[in-house]
């Protein structure tokens, strides 16, 4: 099959449905001529000319809440956060109006939208350029959260967010956008909601997501020299979450660690140990282990930003920890 | 020319630095000693000096993400700022802060930000200080065309208005954004009408040119610290590098870019000096070579740091408090 990068997959994605749906459209700061920060655009205003394709001011609310206003109205618009440390400015609109429309309107209207944003750490950018803020988005009911780890799932999920009626916040990682992978020419899309289970293996359940994952299949080749037979799980979509893919494999190893590149506190892996505890307690061998970014705002220095952020060593520590 | 030479010469001396730091950036960058991104403020060094000299020392500024400039100018150190960038332990900031992070409160830099505008509300925030601690000290507030458009500018000004505070709102109007210019985000062309619409009155001037920056800055400090409140100055200005060091510049042209390199702030002022029989061609150049000696020196220290010790990773994310309000042993 052809190899394709990351970003070529995501710019992919939104050609295609922007070809199939005319009311589909993009904005964002530096989406059209420079063609997005990291690339993820680029090509489609070239194709689809500045009404279809619009640079923004530097005006994350405006950018979220426009998105809001014509997605209620009948477009399905694509808008842009450069890096998700900027969602704060747009989190009125992301939590008070996107996520609560449709519900706190009796289910009589529809925000169909998607939030591209990026995120994580790996570029020595410091505080303002290097978070994983999802479990904020996780936390708020009526939002779908999407975080691809491959080109492959990257183009699928994120052609499935567009059709989708819900506002979606899709989240890449700043470290993925030169990642090659398999992505066949055909359409296809990913369901929202569908584990894969990146790697089988019979001792321990690891869940990772976005570029935790790659961190945490070097762990697990590097587990098989211990003979340590690690199960590897990418939800994909933190919500809708597959957990019952989580809980089939935690019902074979008995053992689950959770990775995460946000902060400990309030991570996404606190939720997931929860909801297994409370769904499969019977299930577990040993008590869940979290490997999450440390609680310090992420520093620029490299070598602090190494230490700030989980890595494969911390990873094997976690697994072998649970597999005593 | 109201200053004198010494005065004059150490304007001259301070853009050469920080066009030099600048390019230096630039290399390290390029030789992947310095990581991460930096926005650079060749071009625009007239707007960071000419303001920063015509204000007292006690007074404030704040800065923005192209902050080198303003802390160079506000008297910030080369070898500290330098070890900042390269993320050593010298560094103003320990490391942790980088480019975008550099500050040093101690000469009244309150600091630069990774985020756009997020600094304009402090500048709102630090003059009502003032205003109550009554110490009439000014407030610099730095921050780019791109900034003007984003909603808690609007928020500020409209609170700097309505209480009178002493802040003068520098806008370093560059013409762009990242890559969207100003004329394809902006309703309107000049930012200091959108003083306007708060009441505040703004000026003009040419951020190209030193004296003309220091002069307009001069008034406008004057009016803040009087007691009339906040004001406007907009410095028509350009930056010489891409925005980041990835950018290939398509949004720009060729021709545009030679007509402002043709305007350049330190060739401009070296030839008013000469013109005016104030230094020589031969005394500029050894004021140039000084100057580049210093970034030599603080790229040598820089490099030559330590890196900060990872069992400090945790350290100063809290102030301390004292043991009755804070039980110590509480996870945080
Ligand atoms: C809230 C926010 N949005 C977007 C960015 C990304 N970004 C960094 S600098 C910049 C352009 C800023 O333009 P301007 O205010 O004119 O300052 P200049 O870079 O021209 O000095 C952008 C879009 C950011 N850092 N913060
Ligand atoms: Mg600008």
């Amino acid at each position: 099959m052809r190899e394709i990068l990351y970003k070529d997959a995501l710019v992919e994605a939104m050609w295609e449905e922007m070809e199939r749906d005319e009311k589909v459209f993009v904005m964002g700061e530096d989406v059209a001529i420079y063609g997005g920060a990291y690339g993820a655009t680029k090509g489609l205003y070239e194709q689809f000319g500045e009404e279809r394709v619009r640079d923004t001011a530097i005006s994350e609310s405006a950018i979220v809440g426009a998105a809001i206003g014509a997605a209620i109205t009948g477009m399905r618009p694509i808008a842009e956060i450069m890096y998700i440390d900027f969602i704060t400015q747009a989190m009125d609109q992301l939590v008070n109006q996107a996520a609560k429309m449709r519900y706190m309107f009796g289910g009589k209207t529809t925000v169909p939208m998607v939030l591209r944003t990026e995120g994580g750490a790996g570029r020595c950018i410091a505080a303002h350029h290097s978070q994983s803020l999802e479990a904020w988005i996780m936390h708020v009911p009526g939002l779908y959260l999407v975080m691809p780890s491959t080109p492959y799932d990257a183009k699928g999920l994120l052609k499935a967010s567009i059709r989708d009626d819900n506002p979606v916040v899709f989240i890449e990682h700043k470290m993925l956008y030169g990642l090659k992978g398999e992505v066949p020419e055909d359409d296809y899309i990913i369901p929202l909601g569908v584990a894969d289970i990146k790697k089988e293996g019979s001792d321990v359940t690891i869940v990772a997501y976005s570029r935790q994952l790659h961190v945490t299949m070097e762990a697990a080749t590097e587990l098989e020299k211990d003979n340590i037979s690690a199960e590897v799980i990418d939800p994909r979509t933190l919500k809708p979450l597959d957990l019952d893919t989580i809980l089939t494999s935690v019902k074979k190893t008995g053992k689950l660690v959770i990775v995460s590149e946000g902060y400990k506190t309030c991570n996404v892996a606190s939720e997931i140990a929860m909801l297994v505890m409370e769904h499969g307690f019977d299930l577990l061998d040993a008590p869940v282990k979290r490997v999450c970014a440390v609680d310090v705002p992420v520093p620029m220095s490299p070598v602090l930003e190494d230490a700030a952020i989980p890595n494969k060593q911390n990873v094997i520590n976690a697994v072998k920890e649970v597999c005593q | 020319m109201k200053e004198s030479k010494e005065e004059l010469v150490s304007y001259l001396r301070k853009m050469m630095e920080i066009r030099l730091f600048e390019e230096k950036v630039m290399e390290l960058l390029a030789r992947n000693i310095i990581k991460g991104a930096s926005h650079l403020y060749a071009g625009e060094e007239a707007v960071a000096v000419g303001a920063c000299n015509a204000i007292r020392e006690d007074d404030y500024i704040t800065s923005t993400h192209r902050g080198h400039g303003h802390c160079l100018a506000k008297g910030g150190k080369l070898p500290e700022m330098m070890a900042e960038l390269c993320g050593k332990a010298t560094g103003y900031c320990k490391g942790r802060g980088g480019s975008m992070h550099i500050a040093d409160v101690t000469k009244g830099n309150l600091g630069a930000t990774g985020i756009v505008c997020s600094n304009v509300p402090v500048a709102v925030g630090a003059a009502l200080s003032v205003k109550m601690r009554k110490t009439e000290q000014v407030v610099l507030c730095f921050f780019g065309d791109g900034a003007s458009n984003n909603g808690v500018f609007h928020e500020s000004l409209n609170m700097a208005a309505v209480w009178n505070l002493p802040v003068v709102f520098v806008c370093e109007n560059n013409l762009y954004g990242m890559s969207v210019a100003a004329n394809r985000c902006s309703a309107v062309q000049d930012m200091a009408d959108k003083a306007k619409a708060y009441n505040i009155p703004s000026m003009i001037c040419d951020g190209m040119d030193i004296l003309n920056v220091k002069e307009t800055i001069e008034k406008a400090t004057e009016r803040a610290r009087g007691g009339d409140g906040p004001i406007f100055v907009e410095c028509k200005t350009y930056r010489y590098f891409g925005h980041s060091r990835s950018d290939p510049r398509a949004y720009r042209t060729k021709e545009e870019e030679k007509e402002w390199r043709d305007k350049c702030p330190i060739k401009q002022f070296s030839k008013k000096l000469t013109d005016n029989k104030i230094l020589t061609e031969k005394e500029i150049d050894q004021i140039e070579k000084q100057a580049e000696e210093d970034v030599e020196n603080a790229e040598k220290f820089a490099i030559e740091s330590p890196y900060p010790d990872v069992k400090e990773l945790k350290d100063d994310i809290y102030a301390p408090s004292p043991s009755e309000l804070l039980n110590g042993g509480a996870i945080r």
